[in-house]
This record gives C-alpha cells, sequence and structure tokens, in this order.
C-alpha cells in the first residue's frame, strides 16, 4: 500500500492551531510548552541507571534526579509523550509514516546522519544553555511577552542565518513540494 | 477563573493525562505545519521557504491575543501565569548556539521529536543528539557557572522595557507580524526555486489574508482598549475565588504563631505595618517595614514581593481591619502568594506578652524568642499558616 503523503498545511492555518494549543496549555497548566527539559531528563534517566553517583554530584543533574528522586515522574516527560504521540497520529493520518531521511541532495545519507547527530549536540547543548528549547523559550515566552524569551528568539535566527551560507552544501536545493 | 492547574484538580496521574492531551495538540500542530521535514526547516535560512518564521509569529500572536484578552475581560489571571525567568545574557548565547544547531542538524528539539515519531532517521539522530549534548551542558556547567546564573530578572515583560501598557506592546507585535509576513511571502517570491510553485492544501484567497490579518489587528485593538485589568478592577472580577479565605478568616494569624514564622529560619519573612508613622515610631516588631495603603497599588513595590522565594510569607499589620483586609486583597490579586494578616494588629501584641519571662528574665516583646511560645499552651492558637511552594516560574523547559 503506498501511500502519497498529503502537502502540509498553510503554515498561518497550522500557527493559529499552534496558538490555540500554547493557549490551552497556559490555561490549564499555568505554563507554556516545551521539549528541552524532558529531553534532559531522558538523560538523567539513563545516566542515573549506570552512574547514580554521578548524577548526585552535579547540581543541575541532581535537581531531576538525586537519590530517589524519579527524573521521568515530571509533567514535562508526559507533554514530550503526547508530542510524539501527537506528531504520529497526524504524520499516519496524512500519509507522512514512512521510514526515510530527509536530507540535501548533495550529500550522502550517511553524512546526513552524521550532521544531524552533530547538529542535535549543538542544539541540546544550546538549550540547556538558555534554559529552554525553541518551543519553551521562544514560543511560550514570547507569547507571554517575556523580554527574555524576545532576545532569545532573534538570537537563534541570528545564529542560524550566520551560519547558513557555510553550510549551503547540506541543504543545497531543497525539494519543495 | 483561567488558569486552573490540572494536577490539583485532577490528581497527580489526571494531570499528566491533560499533559499527554495538550502534548497530542502540540505534535499535530507541528507535523501539519511540516516541521517534521527538515529541509523545510533550513530552507527558512536560505529564504526559500518561510514556514518557520510563519508558523511561529502566527502561534505567538494568537496565543498572546488569546491570553491577554481573556485577562482583560477577566477571565484569566495573568498573574499567576508562569512567565520564564529572564537570564538575558546566557539566553542570548544559548541562541545563537542553538541557531548553528538548527541550520547543521535541520531540526530543533521539539520538531525533532516530530519527526521521530513519524520514523525519519535524521530526525531520530538529531534527538539522540540534543539527549547527549544535554548531558555534555551539564558536564560543562561547573566551568561557567556564574556566568550562567548572570544577568537574572524573575519577570521582566517586554511591554515593561518599553515602558508601554501591554495593549498597546500587543499591538504593536501583531503589527510587526504582520509585516514580517508581508516581508516573508514577498522573501519566499523572490528566492523560491523555479519550478517549485505555490501548492498548498486548500485554497486560500487573498481575501481570507486579508480576513485573517484584520481579525488579528482587531483584536488585539481590542484588547488595548480594555486595558488590562487593575488591582481594583480585578478584585472585583476574582473576589468570589478569594473571599471565603477572608470571610472564614483562614489568613488571619494570632501573634503567637507570628512568633514562631519569625523565629523560623527557614521561611523568608516580610512584615509590613501599614498604621501612621507616629504609631510606628512608638513600637513596632522589629524587621518590620513602615507602609502606605497605597503602596499596594503600585506595581514596583508588589513587584518585589510577588518575587519572594516559594518559602516567603507576607504579614500584613494595621490598626483594623478593612485596611488590611483591602492591602490583602490587593496583593492577592497581584499574585502575591502566602499573604496572611496579623489577627487585631499590634492591639493583643502588649497583653499578650506584657509581664511574661523566660527563665525569670524579661525579653524584648518587639522581637519575642521562639522560647516564648512554651509560655503559652500547646492550642493557644490554630495554625493557619500553610505556605504553598508552587513554583511559579521556570516552566516546563528547564
Amino acid at each position: 500500500m503506498k501511500k502519497i503523503p498529503k502537502p502540509y498545511k498553510n503554515p498561518y492555518f497550522a500557527g493559529a492551531i499552534l496558538g490555540v494549543v500554547l493557549f490551552s496549555a497556559y490555561a490549564l497548566t499555568h505554563s507554556g510548552l516545551g521539549a528541552s527539559g524532558a529531553i534532559s531528563r531522558i538523560h538523567v534517566a539513563i545516566t542515573k541507571l549506570i552512574w547514580q553517583s554521578h548524577v548526585d554530584a552535579l547540581s543541575t543533574f541532581a535537581v531531576m534526579g538525586a537519590g530517589d528522586t524519579n527524573p521521568l515522574d515530571h509533567a514535562s516527560v508526559f507533554l514530550l509523550i503526547g508530542t510524539f504521540l501527537g506528531g504520529m497520529v497526524s504524520a499516519f493520518l496524512n500519509g507522512r509514516l514512512k521510514v526515510e531521511i530527509f536530507k540535501g541532495p548533495q550529500i550522502s545519507n550517511v553524512q546526513r546522519l552524521i550532521f544531524a547527530l552533530i547538529g542535535g549536540l549543538i542544539m541540546g547543548y544550546g538549550a540547556r544553555f538558555a534554559r529552554g528549547c525553541t518551543s519553551g523559550q521562544a514560543l511560550s515566552g514570547g507569547a507571554v511577552l517575556s523580554l527574555g524569551s524576545w532576545a532569545f528568539m532573534f538570537s537563534v535566527f541570528i545564529g542560524g542565518y550566520a551560519v547558513a551560507y557555510f553550510v549551503r552544501r547540506l541543504w543545497a536545493e531543497p525539494k519543495l513540494t | 477563573m483561567l488558569p486552573i492547574d490540572v494536577i490539583a484538580v485532577l490528581g497527580k496521574y489526571g494531570g499528566y493525562a491533560v499533559f499527554v492531551l495538550i502534548g497530542i495538540g502540540f505534535g499535530v500542530s507541528l507535523e501539519l505545519a511540516g516541521f517534521g521535514d527538515s529541509r523545510r526547516l533550513a530552507a527558512q535560512f536560505y529564504l526559500k521557504d518561510m514556514r518557520v518564521l510563519k508558523t511561529m509569529f502566527t502561534g505567538i500572536v494568537v496565543a498572546a491575543l488569546l491570553i491577554f484578552l481573556a485577562a482583560a475581560i477577566g477571565l484569566l489571571d495573568f498573574a499567576q501565569i508562569s512567565v520564564t525567568q529572564t537570564f538575558l545574557w546566557p539566553g542570548i548565547i544559548g541562541g545563537l548556539i542553538m541557531g548553528v544547531g538548527f541550520i547543521v542538524g535541520g531540526y530543533c528539539p521539539g520538531t525533532s521529536l516530530v519527526s521521530a515519531a513519524s520514523f525519519k532517521i535524521d530526525g531520530l539522530f538529531f534527538l539522540v543528539g540534543t539527549i547527549l549534548g544535554a548531558g555534555f551542558f551539564g558536564e560543562s556547567l561547573p566551568a561557567f557557572d556564574d556566568f550562567w546564573n548572570s544577568s537574572f530578572t524573575e519577570r521582566y515583560l517586554v511591554s515593561d522595557w518599553l515602558g508601554w501598557s501591554i495593549g498597546a506592546t500587543l499591538f504593536a507585535v501583531t503589527l510587526m507580524a504582520l509585516v514580517m509576513f508581508y516581508g516573508a511571502e514577498k522573501t519566499e517570491e523572490f528566492f523560491r526555486t523555479k519550478g517549485t510553485g505555490k501548492v498548498w492544501s486548500w485554497k486560500i484567497t487573498r481575501r481570507s489574508y486579508i480576513y485573517g490579518a484584520s481579525a488579528l489587528v482587531f483584536t488585539a485593538l481590542l484588547v488595548w482598549v480594555i486595558g488590562q485589568p487593575d488591582p481594583v478592577r480585578k478584585w472585583n472580577l476574582m473576589e468570589s475565588r478569594y473571599s471565603a479565605q477572608l470571610s472564614s478568616r483562614d489568613v488571619f494569624i494570632h501573634p503567637l504563631e507570628y512568633v514562631k514564622t519569625y523565629n523560623d529560619a527557614s521561611i523568608k519573612l516580610v512584615t509590613l505595618d501599614l498604621r501612621l508613622e507616629d504609631e510606628f515610631r512608638n513600637f513596632h516588631l522589629t524587621g518590620s517595614e513602615n507602609v502606605k495603603p497605597e503602596d499596594f497599588l503600585d506595581p514596583k513595590f508588589v513587584v518585589l514581593l510577588s518575587q519572594l522565594p516559594a518559602q516567603g510569607v507576607v504579614v500584613l499589620i494595621a490598626s483594623n481591619d478593612s485596611v488590611s483586609t483591602q492591602a490583602w486583597k490587593y496583593l492577592k490579586v497581584q499574585g502575591v502568594n502566602n499573604v496572611y494578616i496579623l489577627e487585631n494588629g499590634l492591639r493583643d501584641w502588649n497583653t499578650i506578652f506584657a509581664g511574661k519571662t523566660i527563665s525569670g528574665k524579661p525579653f524584648n516583646i518587639a522581637s519575642p524568642p521562639s522560647e516564648v511560645l512554651q509560655l503559652f499552651p500547646k492550642d493557644a492558637f490554630a495554625p493557619k499558616i500553610k505556605i504553598s511552594t508552587k513554583k511559579r516560574s521556570g516552566g516546563l523547559c528547564s
């Protein structure tokens, strides 16, 4: 069975849905959306399995998983699970649930995966540095007009544009459908 | 009145279930926007497809309008909303690093999740990268801990920085977003690779864009015109929520409970004395501060109280109940936690403590030591102070 992926929604329409979801998050839970906190918790949970004393020793890890604390027993982790499920359901309904690698046409699959991993590393590092990811800081903080979040948001764009030229081979001629 | 705290209402697991539902909404909207596709996201930085900017700013503007409209008409108490704390410079540096990660790897944490969920291998690798990156950060943090905790402000809004009202700021943000959308459309037209024309899943005419934009501008204008409620109006809106605490006298504490709190090193106690200056000079409790009733309407004064640590307790002292309850109301609606009133002000103070001695020695009744409590029966007062340690800052990302 081969499904033809449906085109993505109009970005403004998707943005409006996102805005309503973000508003409900604030209305129901006091806080906005986020992913990087939970990602950090997954890291601590894994580290905890093999090296408990290290988790206890480093303050940033200890907050989440010192001693008997279960780092995954936190609302953000359930938000993350939901995000994963939502992404999967939407991809399935729109015929986009398919094993593949998205990449620019000029690089190989292996190269793409290496760069994805490196990019992820940099992103994960930066997200902890900035105390939040694009969704947590920029989106959620931006919607409540937090000054730091707006400064953060523009610096993400600046960082991206500053380096884009040098890594253009990774993405050159992206096929837009 | 919003916001509600699902975990408090539904219990821990019921609350977690709601978080899963919100997450599903989040995941669906990211996936529908095409954020599971790294090429789409990267194209933002080559000006070929500006959907990152369009979706993000639409989301921000729509959410902001809903939040502040709800606050303006009294549906939502903005003081209870957790605003991410500002660490300005660490945020900027972290943002720059993330920008680099974004263009090298093609995702951000939330979008890589959605990408991995739709079986994209590059999304999965990126996600694994972010988990490792978070670890590296924790390992390296001790080297620059001071910087990471620098330039901190608890709750600092763009409107505070500009010195504008929230309504005016929001209106400006809405207009800015629309200008950016227009610019984005023009830029795309210019840079779009030949032969890959616009294909959208549903026909959108020029007219519907104009309708959409007008709806946003109109709402922003409405929020501006109504204005955010001041403490007086807020109390009228929220009276039903808090008045029970006043009528049941749950917030009036006995002098002995004050002494207990005063001597508790784990509590950060702020005592505000609302009596006249003469009375204050005549006698006041050690560490208390003489304030005027109108101070409670001054945002600069109140913000210091709302930024107290979680174990902060504010106690109000006044000559009569109407003054202290008025101040209590104003603090409550402005989001200050753990506010209590000293029962009968200082009128009972002398009667209770005068003539008492500890091991035969008199003590300073302006700052009674904790031993004083042993002079009274255990049930001399009903403890009222319940510290709500609800952390209202931080949010889910930290």
